[in-house]
């Protein structure tokens, strides 16, 4: 393909490209409006790029990603430290965080146990988990894992591992989602939902 | 290049940002990958769970091509699976099962055994003998089927109470029982006789794993799914209780 630009714009072009959700042509527009905005974006972006790059690492307690370590969120008193919610990923783990749905500590698995994809127990954080609730002061354990056959597997597993040390696990609740229309709704979901019914 | 036919969903991975290529066992056409396009969106996740049965439209240019897949969900099994340990390991097992016949080689007998397995799986009472079953079949249509029609050593019809790990063959009590530590015990429901119970299961899924582990997982040096070893853990479990 034909060049427009310099090497530094075509490099910016290609990196950018890399980021979820952008392709070479958004990459394009992302770039001419970086540079067209020399000063109010593109030289603040480098800089935060710069800080994150030399700041930003894994929380060796839960396994999320700050700027601190241990992490903001593990660090902070006014979370209850007796809880504990385990999910796949760090976006879920800001998923909930953006819901301000729990207001106790987050252990970050990194992924999911997979028969067909052979992630086994030993590739995920599992074995930090069931350590960090060996130290006592965990209570109840709940499981968000996704709703897939990966996702429970993964729960059911860590429930027989948690079992042997006595601590309570629950999971979440799998039902109708707000907004959502049941002639939509697949038939294992009506099936929970209906099971987890509640009075009214 | 255009075929449309039933499957079970065995597999699925991401491709790109918004597509999957999921890996679905088909009645007619047997093992086929294929590139489903917006196959992460919200609408198409729960319809690629594994075990869910689906129709299928398979699209090409030529036929080696991998192609393209359209899914239109028959039967969302998956969602009533989840939330039971031993069943949810049984899907697991059937599937990285799956994941080792043979791609774009039609097996209609196997897969409407994986069918039956599916359809059962809401009573713990059948579908484990059923999955038992099922790898006795895999390893039959793979060319390594167990010969359980009569004894090895006398030839007889009846009264078969072992096999023998050498040869896949059915062993009669009286030939057998002299050399019984050395043999497997042959489950009475994989002889045609009605009725079983968790460690008849438990002997199946010792049989079956020997023989899988010999001649489909052992030449391609790849470990036996470890969703198989949870079940049977879980079974024994269920036994002690």
């Amino acid at each position: 393909m034909k060049r427009q630009a310099g090497p530094e714009i075509e490099r910016l072009i290609l990196l950018l490209s890399k980021i979820p959700g952008l392709g070479p042509r958004s990459a394009r527009r992302a770039v001419l409006h970086l540079v067209k905005n020399r000063d109010k974006l593109l030289g603040p972006l480098a800089s935060a790029l710069a800080d994150a790059h030399d700041k930003v690492s894994e929380c060796s307690t839960c396994g999320n990603v700050d700027t601190l370590n241990p992490c903001t969120i593990c660090s902070d008193v006014r979370r209850d430290k007796t809880i504990l919610c385990v999910v796949e990923e760090v976006g879920d783990l800001w998923a909930l965080e953006r819901a301000s749905a729990w207001g106790g500590q987050y252990h970050v698995l990194g992924g999911t146990l997979s028969a067909l994809g052979g992630v086994r127990p030993e590739d995920l954080d599992i074995d930090q988990l069931v350590s960090r609730c060996a130290q006592g002061h965990i209570k109840e354990v709940v499981l968000a894992t996704n709703a897939t056959v990966e996702g429970q597997t993964t729960a059911h597993y860590i429930t027989d591992r948690l079992k042997k040390l006595g601590i309570a696990t629950s999971r979440l609740a799998h039902g109708v989602p707000v907004g959502g229309e049941l002639d939509y709704l697949d038939e294992g979901t009506l099936t929970q939902a209906i099971r987890a019914r509640r009075p009214f | 290049m255009e075929w449309r036919d039933e499957g079970v969903v065995i597999g699925v991975r991401p491709h790109g940002e918004t597509s999957a290529i999921a890996e679905i066992l088909t009645a007619e056409h047997g093992r086929y990958l294929g590139m489903v396009r917006g196959g992460r969106s919200r609408h198409m996740r729960p319809v690629l769970q594994p075990g869910n049965l689906v129709m299928v439209t398979w699209r090409a240019r030529l036929e080696e091509h991998m192609g393209t897949f359209q899914l239109e969900a028959l039967s969302l099994k998956a969602g009533f699976i989840l939330a039971h340990p031993l069943r949810l390991a049984g899907l697991n097992t059937l599937m990285a099962m799956a994941q080792m016949m043979p791609e774009r080689e039609p097996h209609p007998r196997l897969y409407n055994a994986a069918h039956v397995v599916l359809s059962q799986m809401e009573d713990d009472a059948v579908w484990p003998a059923l999955l038992v079953r099922w790898e006795m079949g895999l390893l039959d249509e793979l060319g390594f089927g167990l010969d359980l029609s009569r004894c090895a050593a006398t030839g007889q019809g009846d009264d078969l109470a072992y096999v023998s790990p050498r040869s896949g063959r059915a062993v009669s009590k009286g030939a057998g029982l002299p050399y019984h530590e050395r043999l497997f015990l042959l489950p009475a429901f994989l002889n045609g006789e009605e009725g079983f119970v968790v460690a008849d299961v438990l002997e199946g899924f010792k049989l079956t794993g020997f023989f899988l582990e010999r001649h489909v997982y052992g030449p391609r040096q790849i470990q036996m799914p470890q969703a198989r070893a949870w079940l049977c853990e879980n079974l024994k479990e269920q036994m002690a209780a």
